[in-house]
C-alpha cells in the first residue's frame, strides 16, 4: 500500500479523520438531463448508510460516478483524501471501492469459487496472473466467504446456474472478497423473498465496521432491519437525511414517493 | 472446509486435462502416428500434411484469441504473411553473392536493396523476425485498439481492413515485395538444401514438434489464472474491470501470442510450400483461418488442429476437382457449423454421442427453440 496523501483536498480537520468518502457537489449531465444535480454526500469509516429515492432519482448513477463508470460533469469524488474523480475504473477499485450492480454481475461461465478467487486476488496486475498458486490468505478468505454467504456446497457449480438469490449473495461475496473499504450495494435484495431479505440484512450488518457500506434499496422492511442512517435523494438532489423512523414519518419524503405513485397511477 | 477449498482452487489443477488417462493415450498415439508419417504416406501427401500442420499453429492461436478471449480477428493472414515474408526474404538473400539483388528487383530496375530487407540477411534476425515482427505488430495494434475499448464486430472489421491493406500494399510495392507473385524459388534454408527428401522430412518433424509444444504450452496457459481471467473478460469485461483488473493487457497478451503463432505458421508454411504471396495473406485466407477453427471448435486446441486438417484436406480435394466450387462449399460448411454445431468437431466429441447435434437438427426441423 502506498502511503496515503494526507493533505486533504476538502479541508478535513486532521489526518486521523474518520472521513472515507466525500461526494462533493457532483453533477452528471446526460445530454441536458441532470441525473445528478450538485449532489453531495459524506461517509465515515466503518459506517452503514442507506440511500433511497424514487425510480430515476439518480441512485445508481451516484454509484456509477463513484466507481468511474460515469464521469461527473462537475464536482469531485474524494476517497481517503484523494481525488478519484478522473481515475480509470480499475484504479478506483484498487484503491478500495467495490460495487455490486443492480442486475447481478457474476461471471456465469466460471465456477462460484473461481468468481470469488478472481475477486479475492490481491495483486491484479496482468503479469501476476502467470504466477502459479494463490496466497493462502486468499484461499482462506474465499472459504470464509463461501461459508458466510451460504454457498459452501455450491463452490464448483458454474455461477450462471445459481438461483437468483444465490447470484445476489455471490456478488455480495465477490465485492466483500476484494477487501474494499467502501462497498456499494445497489439493490442487493431485488428479487428476494422475505426470508432471504432478512438473511441479507444480517449479512450486511456483519460487514459494517470492517467495511463502510452504502446500500441502495426500496424495501421498507429491509431498511428497518438494517437500522442505519438513511439519505433520501430526489431528481438528482439531496432531499433528507435521518434515522429510518424519522424518514418514514417525514412529509417531504412521503410527498416525493406519493407524487411518484400518483404519476404511476395516471400512467397505469 | 479448508480441505475442500484446496481441491476447488482453480490453480491446483492446471494440468488436469493432460493427466487424464484416455485422452493422453490417444494424443500420444496420434503424435507417434504423425511422427511415422514420412514412411506411411507419399512425398506429396507428406508435404500437404506439413503445410496443414503449420496452419494448425495459427489455428491454435485463434483458440486463445477468439475462443478464450472472445476477440474475433479476421486479419490473421497479416501475421501469417509477415512470418512467411520474413523467412522468404532471408532465403532470397542467402542465395545471393555480395552486391547481388534478388532477380525480381533487378527486373524492376531497382539498383539497391531496400533498407528494410537488409537486416534479414542475418539468419538470427530472420528466425527471430518470424515471431517478433508479427508479435510486436500484433501487440502495438491490439493495444491501440483495445485501450480505446473497441471490440466485437468493430474490431473484426478493423482487422479485416488491415488484411486488405496488407495484401494491397504487397501487390502495389512490386519492386521490393515481388508483387502479386510474391517470393518463391528458394534453394536453401540455414545451409540445408530444400530440394532433398531429408529436408522435407526434417521440416515436417520440426513442424510436428512445434505443434505438440504449442499445444502443451497453450494448454498450460489456458489452465492458468491468466486463462481464467481471459475467459472471465470474454464473459463479462465490465465485471472484471469493476473487480479492479485492467482488461486491456490480458487481451493484448492473447492477441500477441496469436499473432506470433500466426507468424511462425506462415514461416513454416512458406518453407513447405516454397512460396509466399499476397493471395495467401489477404481477406479471403484470413476468413478461411477463422472457419478452420469454427469447424474444429473454437475452444478446443485439439479441435482446432482437427478442423484445420479437415477443412484443408477438403479444400485440396474439392479445389483440384472443381476449382470454382471451393468458396461456395466453404461458405456452406461455415453456415452449417454455426447453426448446427456451435462447438465444432470438438463439441461433437464432448457432446456424448452427438445428442446436442440431434437436438439442434430437431429444433431446426421442428422449429422449436431452446
Ligand atoms: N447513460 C444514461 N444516459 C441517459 N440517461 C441516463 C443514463 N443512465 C441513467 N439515466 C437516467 O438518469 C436517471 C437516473 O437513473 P438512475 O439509474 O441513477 O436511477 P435510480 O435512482 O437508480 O433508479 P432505480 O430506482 O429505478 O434504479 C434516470 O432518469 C435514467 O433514465
Ligand atoms: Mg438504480
Amino acid at each position: 500500500m502506498n502511503a496515503q496523501a494526507t493533505a486533504s483536498h476538502i479541508g478535513t480537520t486532521a489526518p486521523a479523520s474518520n472521513l472515507l468518502l466525500a461526494v462533493d457537489g457532483v453533477t452528471v449531465d446526460f445530454d441536458g438531463f441532470k441525473a445528478l444535480n450538485g449532489f453531495s454526500l459524506t461517509l465515515d469509516r466503518g459506517t452503514l448508510r442507506v440511500l433511497i429515492g424514487p425510480n430515476g432519482a439518480g441512485k445508481s448513477t451516484l454509484c456509477d460516478t463513484i466507481i468511474g463508470r460515469v464521469r461527473a460533469t462537475s464536482g469531485r469524488v474524494i476517497f481517503k483524501g484523494q481525488d478519484i474523480t478522473h481515475l480509470p475504473e480499475h484504479e478506483i477499485v484498487r484503491r478500495g471501492v467495490c460495487r455490486k450492480f443492480q442486475t447481478p454481475g457474476v461471471l456465469p461461465g466460471l465456477s462460484v469459487v473461481d468468481n470469488l478467487m478472481i475477486a479475492a486476488r490481491r495483486d491484479r496486475r496482468w503479469w501476476c496472473s502467470f504466477q502459479r498458486g494463490a496466497a493462502a490468505e486468499e484461499g482462506a478468505r474465499v472459504a470464509e466467504i463461501l461459508e458466510t454467504t451460504g454457498l459452501a456446497d455450491r463452490g464448483r457449480v458454474p455461477a450462471g446456474t445459481l438461483a437468483h438469490g444465490e447470484k445476489q449473495w455471490l456478488e455480495i461475496g465477490m465485492v466483500v472478497a476484494t477487501r474494499a473499504d467502501l462497498l456499494l450495494l445497489d439493490e442487493p435484495t431485488a428479487g428476494m423473498g422475505p426470508a432471504e431479505t432478512s438473511q441479507t440484512a444480517a449479512l450486511i450488518r456483519r460487514l459494517v465496521g470492517q467495511h463502510t457500506v452504502l446500500v441502495i434499496d426500496h424495501d421498507m422492511s429491509f431498511l428497518e432491519q438494517l437500522d442505519a442512517r438513511v439519505t433520501v435523494m430526489h431528481q438528482g438532489q439531496f432531499l433528507k437525511e435521518g434515522s429510518v423512523a424519522a424518514i418514514r414519518g417525514d412529509p417531504d419524503v412521503a410527498a416525493v414517493y406519493l407524487g411518484r405513485a400518483k404519476e404511476d397511477g395516471h400512467h397505469g | 472446509m479448508d480441505m475442500s477449498m484446496r481441491k476447488d482452487t482453480p490453480l491446483s489443477r492446471p494440468l488436469a486435462g493432460i493427466t487424464l488417462g484416455r485422452p493422453l493415450t490417444l494424443s500420444l498415439a496420434v503424435v507417434v502416428l504423425g511422427a511415422l508419417a514420412p514412411w506411411l504416406v507419399s512425398a506429396y501427401e507428406l508435404n500437404l500434411l506439413a503445410r496443414f500442420l503449420a496452419m494448425a499453429l495459427l489455428a491454435m492461436g485463434l483458440v486463445l484469441v477468439w475462443g478464450q478471449g472472445g476477440v474475433l480477428s479476421l486479419g490473421q493472414g497479416v501475421f501469417f504473411g509477415l512470418g512467411g515474408y520474413a523467412i522468404a526474404m532471408h532465403m532470397k538473400l542467402a542465395a545471393l553473392g555480395d552486391g547481388e539483388l534478388p532477380d525480381f528487383m533487378v527486373w524492376s530496375g531497382l539498383d539497391a536493396l531496400p533498407w528494410w530487407w537488409v537486416p534479414f540477411k542475418s539468419p538470427a534476425v530472420a528466425l527471430l523476425g518470424v515471431v517478433l515482427v508479427p508479435g510486436v505488430l500484433a501487440a502495438l495494434f491490439s493495444w491501440a485498439v483495445f485501450r480505446r475499448r473497441v471490440g466485437g464486430v468493430y474490431f473484426a472489421l478493423i482487422t479485416q481492413a488491415l488484411a486488405l491493406a496488407f495484401a494491397t500494399l504487397l501487390i502495389s510495392q512490386q519492386p521490393s515485395t515481388g508483387g502479386f507473385n510474391g517470393l518463391t524459388d528458394f534453394q536453401t534454408v540455414m545451409g540445408m538444401d530444400l530440394g532433398t527428401p531429408g529436408a522435407a522430412r526434417g521440416l515436417y518433424w520440426l513442424t510436428l514438434a512445434l505443434v505438440v509444444a504449442v499445444f502443451l504450452g497453450l494448454r498450460v496457459l489456458m489452465a492458468s489464472r491468466y486463462g481464467t481471467l481471459l475467459r472471465a473478460i470474454r464473459d463479462g469485461e465490465n465485471r472484471i474491470r469493476f473487480l479492479g483488473y485492467d482488461p486491456t493487457p490480458f487481451k493484448v497478451v492473447a492477441f500477441t501470442i496469436g499473432g506470433a503463432l500466426a507468424g511462425l505458421a506462415g514461416a513454416l508454411f512458406t518453407l513447405h510450400a516454397g512460396v509466399v504471396s499476397p493471395a495467401l495473406v489477404g481477406v479471403v485466407p484470413s476468413i478461411e483461418m477463422v472457419i478452420w477453427v469454427a469447424v474444429g471448435g473454437r475452444n478446443s486446441l485439439a479441435g482446432a488442429i482437427a478442423g484445420t486438417l479437415a477443412v484443408n484436406l477438403a479444400k485440396d480435394g474439392v479445389s483440384s476437382a472443381f476449382p470454382d466450387l471451393w468458396l461456395y462449399a466453404l461458405g456452406l460448411v461455415f453456415v452449417l457449423v454455426v447453426t448446427l454445431l456451435p462447438g465444432g468437431l470438438a463439441g461433437l466429441v464432448t457432446d456424448a454421442g452427438g445428442t446436442g447435434l440431434g437436438k439442434r437438427l430437431q429444433s431446426l426441423v421442428v422449429g422449436e427453440t431452446k
